[in-house]
């Protein structure tokens, strides 16, 4: 067991949160902690690995692309993220502001995500593939106020700064400080005046973290808020679901513009004061397996789609490297099949352990742990002090019947749970069966005898663990990541050839799905391989790589309900040889 | 060969660099390892393949290493030419 948090699995992090704790005293139950510790992630993440005599440990092994690394030790990334939390007071940002990340995994994120929250901000990563319209819908929701990008990033921020009066501070954290435009500002932490000490905002459980947007079948992306209490969460499952202990050397693969890469690519390992590995280059196997056996790897987290690229690429190339560090392997983002865990196992020797949550959960609810036998396809069984469930689709109540599919659904009240959709009060309540009218986010979110519904289709055998089936919606999950068909759909019909389109999932062999766009053309554009690239391009630049679509299909016309509304379920089904279900509402040709 | 060459390093720079990037590219320039193209993205560049030579690239030859530079685009393309 790490030392970092054993208080807390002793103690039980449920017990400190349920315990209504004044903000910044934690109890202490074994002595681990001292009466008037910060709850504070940016502050747990470093200064207090370093309080407890690890300043010299190293916390982050990074790779670029070519010969770029860098190591630091948790006393530099308490020094670098106190210099990021200094440069944001003296630039004026206050506590609950909102400030965006917006770049490559490079050192400088790591460091400027805890110092945003020692200065009391909302950090708020985003995925720095997007493109200038994905970036302006969730700046504009969040209402942010600053933004830390670097030069290759900038200029999509420049091209949308005028339509954002909130965002009025954009700080270049690396490149050429002479290209910069008038009113931006250059900080590069490694070699500005070193902080040795700040003076760390005295958040409470409460008190708002981090910022993620994630997409839904309606609508633009909505803002999960995360509260600081989360951190006991994500440490409890780092612990024991990745079973990260203090001399490991851990590889989580996902990028901090999603949940993943800030739930355990950040707060987790280094809220145990384990020492984690970042790799920020293009993916292929070769890179992937030498940068495993340079830094002698020990876990490894990752998802189902590189699991399955590395799969394609066969067992001769693994058996070129050293691989013999990796002693525990997890994955999570979309379900991991029953191939690529029999495989894994007969290829590395380790099973790679599946795990199921979402960006609302904010850290792991369904897992297959060491030690458990792993039932290949499984997402495992609930965490303890987790209460699982499937619903029926129409009654909501819990099945009893193994085997029966149902909604997945939690009781309320982890610490980990999202504390709201920004600004968008209902929709958060719609997440919840057996709400009152009217209750407020902190009701829903503490009342045990609700059920929170995930969106997601699975079946409990009679063992326990937990089957996935499928989403509840048409969101798109590609390569483990949330698409919205809405969103694709609204760029779509920017695009001046295009009268309408409806977007959907279609199977795909790596990536789970990939996104499919079925459209009908204004007059004067006829079908062509040049014109299906043309708006392929179009929309990877204008929201994200992800968002684009692999196949455009051309239509004369989108089925519609007779209201109007485009059916996506059917055009869905049929890509994936489902039944269609009842039409009996579909539009009259 | 020369005219393959010359064409793909055009729609790569056109489609993948940013106008204003001072980023030197040549046919050697490692694209997918170095991150200038994703593992989604690889898709639209393997339709302009497609669509310009009308040709079909097979799966399992459309990998991260074969896409890397321009140089190895020009072999696949030749490949599947023939």
């Amino acid at each position: 067991m790490t030392e970092g948090l054993r208080a807390e699995r002793q103690g039980g992090p449920r017990a400190e949160h349920q315990g209504g704790r004044a903000a910044g005293h934690l109890a202490d139950t074994t002595g681990q902690r001292e009466e008037g510790e910060l709850l504070n992630i940016g502050a747990i993440c470093s200064d207090r690995v370093c309080a407890r005599g690890h300043a010299d440990r190293v916390a982050l092994i990074w790779e670029g692309f070519g010969d770029r690394k860098a190591t630091y030790t948790f006393g530099d990334l308490k020094v670098f993220s106190n210099g990021f939390a200094q440069m944001l007071v003296d630039q004026g940002i206050a506590p609950g502001d909102r400030v965006c990340l917006f770049m490559d995994k490079i050192p400088s994120l790591y460091f400027a995500f805890l110092g945003v929250l020692k200065m009391g901000g909302v950090v708020q990563p985003l995925f720095s593939a997007f493109g200038d319209e994905s970036l302006e819908v969730r700046l504009a929701s969040a209402g942010t106020t600053a933004i830390l990008t670097t030069r290759k990033h900038v200029k999509k921020v420049r091209k949308i700064l005028d339509r954002l009066p909130d965002l009025t501070h954009v700080i270049v954290v690396e490149g050429d400080p002479s290209k910069l435009k008038d009113g931006e500002v250059f900080f590069d932490v490694e070699s500005a005046p070193r902080v040795e000490e700040f003076d760390v905002y005295r958040s409470g459980p409460e008190t708002p973290s981090v910022l993620h947007y994630t997409s839904g079948t309606t609508g633009q992306p909505k803002g999960a808020q995360h509260a600081h209490d989360s951190i006991w969460g994500q440490a409890l499952t780092t612990s024991w679901v990745l079973d990260l202990k203090e001399d490991d050397i851990y590889w989580c693969t996902a990028d901090p513009g999603w949940v993943t890469g800030t739930s355990y690519g950040i707060i987790g390992p280094w809220s145990l004061g384990v020492t984690q590995c970042v790799l920020d280059s293009g993916f292929t196997s070769a890179r992937w397996y030498q940068f495993i056996a340079d830094n002698h790897v020990t876990v490894w987290y990752s998802a189902p789609t590189a699991i399955r690229s590395l799969m394609r690429d066969g067992d001769e190339l693994v058996a070129k490297y050293d691989l013999s560090s990796l002693r525990h392997l997890a994955s999570v983002g979309e379900p991991l099949n029953a191939e690529a865990v029999v495989w894994s196992e007969k290829t590395y020797g380790l099973a790679f352990h599946d795990t199921f949550w979402q960006t609302e959960t904010g850290s792991i609810m369904i897992a297959n742990y060491p030690g458990m036998p792993i039932k290949p396809g499984s997402m495992g069984k609930p965490f303890p002090g987790i209460a699982a469930a499937v619903l029926d689709l129409k009654t909501y109540e819990p099945l009893t019947e193994p085997d029966s599919v149902g909604l997945i659904a939690f009781r309320p009240g982890w610490p980990s749970m999202f504390r709201a959709y920004l600004n968008e009060p209902a929709k958060y309540a719609s997440r919840f069966v057996g709400a009152a009218d009217g209750a407020t986010p902190d009701e829903l979110r503490t009342d045990t005898s609700l059920w929170y519904v995930s969106g997601d289709r699975s079946s409990v055998d009679a063992d326990g663990y937990f089957w996935f089936v499928g989403r509840d919606d048409d969101v798109i999950n590609t390569g483990g990541h949330l698409v919205g068909p809405f969103e694709i759909e609204s760029a779509l019909v920017e695009h001046e050839a295009v009268a309408e389109a409806a977007a959907v999932g279609k199977p795909d062999a790596v990536n789970m799905e990939v996104v499919k766009a079925f459209v009908t053309l204004k007059p004067g554009f006829e079908p062509s391989g040049d014109l299906e690239l043309s708006i392929m391009n179009f929309i990877r630049k204008k929201l994200s790589p992800l968002a684009m679509p692999q196949e455009i299909e051309y239509k004369d016309k989108l089925p519609r309900t007779r209201s109007g509304k485009i059916l996506r379920r059917y055009l869905r089904a049929i890509e994936w040889g489902e039944d269609v279900g009842d039409l009996s509402t579909l539009e009259d040709d | 060969m020369d005219d393959i060459r010359e064409a793909v390093l055009e729609y790569v720079i056109d489609e993948y660099i940013d106008e204003d990037d001072d980023m030197e590219v040549d046919a050697d320039t490692a694209l997918i390892s170095s991150g200038i193209v994703d593992s989604f993205s690889m898709v639209s560049l393997k339709a302009f393949l497609e669509n310009r030579y009308d040709i079909r690239i097979p799966d399992e030859d459309a990998t991260p290493e074969a896409f890397d530079t321009v140089n190895s685009i020009v072999r696949i393309v030749e490949k599947h030419s023939n």
